[in-house]
């Protein structure tokens, strides 16, 4: 779970409309279904205490910062943690309610990735990674 | 061969704002019309008096409570069941055109499939959506990724400007004034009539309908955007009515000290909201304090929106001639009505919010059943009036019963009354509304019954009622409703009853609890 969501530009592959993402060095450019262009600063990423944090520079808000965190649950599973504080408040809304139709959705997108993984073999899941990451700098 | 369905909705149109109705500002002689060969209904009450829910519940049948969508920006789920999708698979082609708002506007991640349609054409994808095999879609205005504000943008870039910014840069109900007196959400738009919203729907809508054979069967809901705000029609048409001319609406106390005695009756939040200290509805302007709407403001206010009620009066009129040309007109059912009012200046309020008394729960409905089904019947075909209460939750039954198919059991309602007492001693049971609201720490729940001239609002305990507050008002000796009998001793019997039956009608839940997703 922490490979993915803890990766800034895999974003686009769970996050249902944002279809593009590029990074570079600490700032994340995602273009959202609308052909927005979204401007973010990354403030964290801990992969060992498995949180990613991001402000939104802009357009739309005034302030913004989002935290993802994954706690493991120490049976195999684990809990993924999504909170926005945002101005204006109506922003927050909207990021909040893309974020929990996101978060309903992972579960489905890593049995998908892990049913993929099992029928095409190591080989296939190497070159997915390799198909994300040209997504992610196109 | 069956009866063709034309469904016509505006948006947060008042039953005073038609002819038929007695109203004397706006000229709607095409609805009259309907009126004086169809059936006229006195008493249509929605079931939620903001766009989502009470949309929802005409595509549905059923009461926000069990279809889901309590507020708006709660989406509609996907797989929620449909009329459009009970009469497609009974063979008949389906369209809606205009305004449809099922799922919310405001989304810039375009996840949700009445937004992401127009970047594919009409159709869309799997080749319905809640039924409909054809969608062309817009709102109050050039934003946002709907056909219709692309298709602005595309052929007519340079009218778009001219509408009113419904959202501010904090993506807030835009609170500016503009026209003669300032008044909220008012603007003059240069925009040519043709390319004004309105005549796009009904240009559309008529072309679909060309492009069906002759012997299909169809139901197209034509949904009109407007009169809801912004009141920004086309400048060229704002002179029909000179605002000065407006007498003031018979709701509106114009003393000061009358208008804010009649809110003190009320539960508090109307005060509340007058004096711009809480607003529970995104749609009310936040910055707005509607205590400062002025007499001439509330004139301007009534003479856009009685111009916007002519053009899709003239527009209607269009669609029909269309129908009549193709030779549909007497197999064709047209019900023409709205998805809640519009306060417009009763009480000193503007716009809509929990507040169920008639500026926003008396809605404009008519049927004009086919003439060839109504001969067939016997039936002569003069004015009918109905004065019984009917909910929209009633519609979907209603498409059901003139498509000749049996009412799912998924709906709520019951095929329209053509006659007061058709149901019997008893059979009239009253029609239920509700308002759910929970946005920024603001929780506010009513729980409405209007039944036998009467109409009665619980309130469930939220952030600014207790629990024990409550409206009744007797419709015939108070119809403005200024007089709260929610506490008068002489009353007690009847609240009581009518507390008793709201409370054993409640709709089941729908399970699990929607998600709120966006503002609107």
């Amino acid at each position: 779970m922490w490979g993915l969501v803890g990766d800034p530009a895999r974003i686009p592959e769970w996050w249902p409309g944002i279809d593009r993402a590029t990074v570079e060095g600490a700032t994340r450019v995602v273009t959202t279904g609308a052909g927005l262009e979204i401007h973010e600063d990354i403030v964290t990423l801990d992969d060992i205490e498995r949180r990613f944090q991001y402000r939104i520079a802009g357009p739309m808000v005034r302030e913004h910062l989002s935290t993802l965190d994954v706690l493991d649950l120490g049976d195999g599973t684990c809990l993924v943690v999504y909170s926005a504080d945002a101005e204006p408040a109506t922003m927050a809304l909207v990021i909040a309610g893309a974020a929990g139709n996101a978060l309903d959705h992972l579960p489905d997108v890593l049995a998908r990735k892990a049913t993929e993984d099992a029928r095409e073999g190591p080989a296939a899941g190497a070159a997915t990674e390799g198909a994300t990451t040209e997504k992610e700098t196109s | 061969m069956g009866r063709k369905i034309l469904f016509v909705t505006t948006d947060q149109q008042r039953y005073d704002t038609l002819g038929c109705n007695g109203g004397e500002l706006a000229r709607t002689p095409v609805v009259d019309g309907l009126a004086a060969h169809g059936i006229r209904y006195e008493r249509a009450v929605p079931q939620s008096v903001v766009c989502m829910p009470s949309r929802s519940t005409m595509v549905t049948g059923q009461h926000p409570t069990t279809h889901g969508v309590y507020m708006n920006g709660v989406p509609l789920p996907v797989d929620a069941p449909s009329v459009a999708a009970v009469l497609h698979e009974a063979g008949y082609r389906t369209a809606l055109v205009g305004k449809a708002h099922f799922e919310p506007y405001l989304d810039p991640f375009l996840r949700f499939a009445e937004n992401a349609l127009s970047r594919s054409g009409t159709r869309p994808p799997g080749g319905t959506h809640r039924g409909f095999e054809h969608m062309e879609l817009a709102t109050h205005g050039p934003l946002g990724p709907l056909h219709y504000a692309r298709w602005l943008q595309a052929e007519h870039p340079e009218a778009a400007a001219g509408y009113y910014a419904v959202v501010d840069r904090d993506l807030e109900v835009n609170a500016g004034g503009g026209g003669d007196t300032g008044a909220p959400q008012v603007k003059v738009n240069p925009i040519p009539r043709e390319w004004y919203h309105t005549d796009w729907v009904a240009e559309r809508t008529i072309r679909w309908l060309e492009g069906l054979d002759q012997g299909d069967d169809w139901f197209c809901w034509m949904s009109f955007p407007d009169p809801h705000h912004p009141w920004d029609p086309p400048q060229s048409e704002v002179g029909r009515i000179d605002w000065h001319d407006v007498p003031l609406p018979a709701g509106y106390p114009e003393r000061r000290e009358e208008r804010e005695a009649i809110l003190d009756a009320k539960p508090r939040h109307w005060r509340l909201w007058y004096d711009g200290t809480l607003v529970s509805n995104y749609e009310a302007p936040a910055a707005w304090v509607p205590a400062t709407l002025t007499t001439d403001q509330v004139r301007e206010v009534n003479a856009r929106n009685a111009v916007e009620v002519e053009l899709i009066d003239e527009a209607l009129g269009r669609v029909l001639a269309a129908i009549e040309a193709r030779g549909w007109g007497d197999e064709t059912d047209v019900i023409f009505t709205t998805d809640h009012g519009e306060l417009q200046g009763d009480f000193g309020l503007l716009f809509k919010g929990p507040y169920h008394v008639d500026a926003l729960m008396r809605l404009p409905l008519v049927w004009r059943p086919a003439p060839a089904a109504r001969a067939a019947a016997g039936d002569v075909g003069g004015p009918g009036v109905v004065t019984e209460p009917v909910g929209l939750v009633d519609l979907a039954p209603t498409f059901c019963h003139i498509a000749g198919l049996p009412v799912p059991g998924f709906m709520q309602g019951r095929p329209l009354l053509v006659r007061d007492g058709e149901r019997g001693s008893g059979g009239a049971g009253g029609v239920l509304t509700e308002w759910d609201s929970e946005l920024f720490g603001v929780g506010v729940h009513l729980r409405t019954i209007t039944k036998a001239g009467y109409v009665l609002t619980a309130y469930l305990p939220g952030t600014v009622h207790d629990g024990s507050e409550g409206e009744l008002y007797d419709l015939e000796a108070d119809p403005l409703q200024r007089v709260n009998r929610w506490s008068d001793a002489a009353m007690r019997g009847l609240r009581a009853d009518l507390l008793a039956e709201l409370s054993d009608r409640q709709p089941p839940p729908h399970e699990p609890r929607l998600q709120l997703q966006a503002p609107v």
